[in-house]
């Protein structure tokens, strides 16, 4: 039986602690109201944006110029209430950027621990069907993993709740204000509806943690069973999971992640979270078990394991970059405008995370983990898992932020926070789940298999 | 010096790897072994060097993508400009995702196709190339291992009368 040890909780603990202050900071010191902002942009433009400030000038120079031809002062005043509405417009999308970014940073980190656990359930349902033989003795860090299913649901379903009451503007179309001057939201709004979305989200999660719940149960029950039935039970289970996870997560996608840019679509979006998300799942297995094993347990785990692991993150990443590609490489060709906004926005604004990201998810896994030995050497696999972890916090930063807090992006305090907070909660209930069951499930029919996998 | 050779035959792949580790802890030299079938772990159990055809395999990969940025840069941009969906085409560079398919298809051409030719080539196998099994049934469902003699035949045999063989030969090899 593992022990959760004293100094890991105090760092959970303390990870918590130090993210919920950041959190709480994040959204204190976001802008109140329009002055606020005002204030802000004014000292931004003094700072550096000199040659901002050059171009308005000799743009205003233009202007009068063009006045002075017209010759008409009150054709100059339309001009002026017209720029001043239009300032106003802008200090107000300013401000709501502002005010969304705390709520994005939390939303970033939430969703994305929530489907980091969703990828190890689904790895370990894929490899319940597969009947894997090598896998067994990693089922109990992977159920360990999914512990963290249920708390992150509800912290996630509480948040989406609080985006229905528009505590934030996360998900534009939720704002009748904006469906109502929007025609393409507002055909969509059959399906993009806060009821109907919410219901989803609800049947989703249930479903997820209901799976879960049951595996997790009949898999103890098969260790004190006589015959395999609690295993055969398992397996059933894990197909229908299964099925009903790839359509569930495919519409989670569009819901939770596409539907922040609602006027923007992608076919393959589904697959592309999906790759995202279960690279970063089967990297949290690898992490635990490389650390479970420096602690002196899991003895029947080997080098074999771990290099098995290692080849799940290398080839998952190459599938990951395949559809980042994909979707990337055809919106580009076809370069029609409002699918191309999406890329243009994130290329213009977001250059660094965007590029960034494929190097730490794609170049940087490929060029280590592409030799056969590094797969297999614990700080190896260690230094890359925490790489490519980051990096697809990047993705989903990637994805979430542009369309919630546009230009106004910064990997700041509350972004940073709301990853430690998570972070913190993660490991607590991960390694309390792990010390509640043994480490090895003694009578699934792979066992002897598993414990002498070698490659 | 004699060129005799000892042919151990086995019927069975899991017999074979206990018979090839016991050969290894006493010492004697395996000259080769003619299976039906790969056996998963008879080259460890051999003690044969790791393979480096992963080595040639990532360097026919560069070659491959090498030579498809050249072939494209030379088709679409320095040959035969062609205007595709207004995409500049007096640019490589800015023109480069449309070719990354064909720069991936080109690395994975590359490095299959060679890699297997080096491993037909190291493994000496070529159009026309007599077979070197010393008995068909290793095409079949028997396996072989050969052995050097070093005067020591009769220790040999019954050793591997022991090992579960079906059948232990002694072969003048020229």
């Amino acid at each position: 039986m593992y022990t959760f040890s004293n100094k890991l909780k105090t760092f959970s603990f303390i990870l918590m602690a130090v993210g919920l202050l950041g959190i709480g900071y994040g959204f204190l010191n976001a802008p109140k109201d329009i002055q606020e902002v005002e204030h802000l942009l004014a000292a931004e433009s003094h700072g550096g944006h000199g040659e901002a400030t050059h171009v308005e000038a000799t743009h205003g120079e233009s202007k009068s110029s063009e006045d002075a031809h017209v010759g008409a002062a009150e054709h100059a005043t339309a001009h002026d209430v017209k720029e001043a509405a239009e300032h106003q417009e802008h200090l107000n999308h300013v401000l709501h950027q502002l005010q969304n970014k705390p709520w994005a940073a939390l939303y970033v980190a939430c969703i994305f621990f929530l489907l980091l656990s969703m990828g190890v359930l689904a790895f370990y349902a894929i490899q319940q069907v597969a009947q894997a033989g090598w896998s067994p003795v990693l089922f109990r860090v992977m159920q360990g993993l999914t512990a963290y299913l249920p708390v992150g649901s509800v912290i996630f379903f509480v948040i989406l709740i609080m985006c229905g009451l528009h505590f934030n503007h996360l998900f534009i179309w939720l704002d009748p204000e904006v469906v109502a001057h929007d025609k393409l939201i507002a055909n969509k709004a059959g399906y993009l509806n806060f009821p109907f979305w919410i219901v989803r989200a609800a049947i989703f999660l249930i479903g997820w943690n209901l799976y879960r719940y049951y595996s997790a149960k009949n898999c103890l029950a098969q260790d004190e069973s006589n015959d395999d039935s609690y295993y055969k039970k398992n397996f059933n289970i894990s197909a229908g999971f299964l099925v009903f996870f790839i359509v569930t997560e495919s519409i989670m996608s569009w819901d939770w992640i596409m539907s922040i840019d609602p006027h923007w679509f992608s076919t393959l979006f589904g697959w592309y979270v999906f790759a995202s998300f279960f690279v970063s799942g089967i990297t949290a297995i690898a992490l635990v078990t490389v650390y479970l094993k420096s602690r002196g347990f899991l003895e029947h785990v080997n080098t074999s394991h771990i290099h098995d692991l290692a080849k799940f993150m290398f080839g998952i990443s190459i599938f990951w970059t395949y559809l980042w590609f994909s979707q990337f490489m055809l919106i580009w060709y076809a370069n029609i405008p409002e699918e191309v906004t999406y890329f243009i926005t994130r290329i213009q604004l977001y250059n660094l995370p965007f590029f960034g990201a494929v190097v730490m998810n794609f170049l940087f896994p490929l060029l280590i983990l592409m030799h056969s030995d590094f797969k297999r050497l614990t700080w190896v696999i260690s230094m890359v898992g925490v790489v490519i972890l980051v990096g697809h916090y990047l993705d989903f930063f990637n994805m979430i932020m542009p369309g919630t807090v546009g230009d106004r992006w910064f990997i700041g305090i509350p972004e940073i926070a709301s990853v430690l907070f998570f972070l913190g909660l993660f490991i607590y209930s991960v390694f309390t789940a792990l010390t509640k069951a043994p480490l090895l499930p003694k009578r699934n029919p792979f066992i002897e298999e598993s414990k002498h996998f070698h490659y | 010096m004699s060129n005799k050779v000892i042919y151990a035959i086995y019927n069975d792949d899991d017999i074979l790897m206990d018979a090839v580790k016991q050969t290894r802890a006493a010492h004697h030299h395996i000259e080769e072994v003619f299976t039906p079938f790969p056996v998963h772990g008879l080259d460890k159990a051999m003690g044969l060097a790791p393979t480096r055809l992963a080595i040639c395999s990532f360097i026919y990969g560069c070659i491959g993508i090498s030579f498809a940025t050249w072939m494209m840069n030379l088709i679409m941009i320095q040959d035969w400009p062609q205007d595709i969906g207004g995409k500049p085409s007096f640019s490589y560079i800015q023109n480069m995702p449309a070719f990354v398919p064909i720069m991936f298809e080109m690395t994975v051409f590359f490095a299959a196709h060679l890699m297997v030719i080096t491993f037909y080539m190291r493994s000496r196998l070529w159009p026309f190339k007599e077979a070197e099994n010393p008995d068909v049934r290793t095409t079949d469902d028997h396996f072989l291992m050969e052995v050097a003699i070093n005067n020591n035949e009769e220790e040999l045999v019954s050793f591997f009368q022991s090992t579960g063989a079906v059948e232990v030969k002694v072969i003048e090899k020229n």
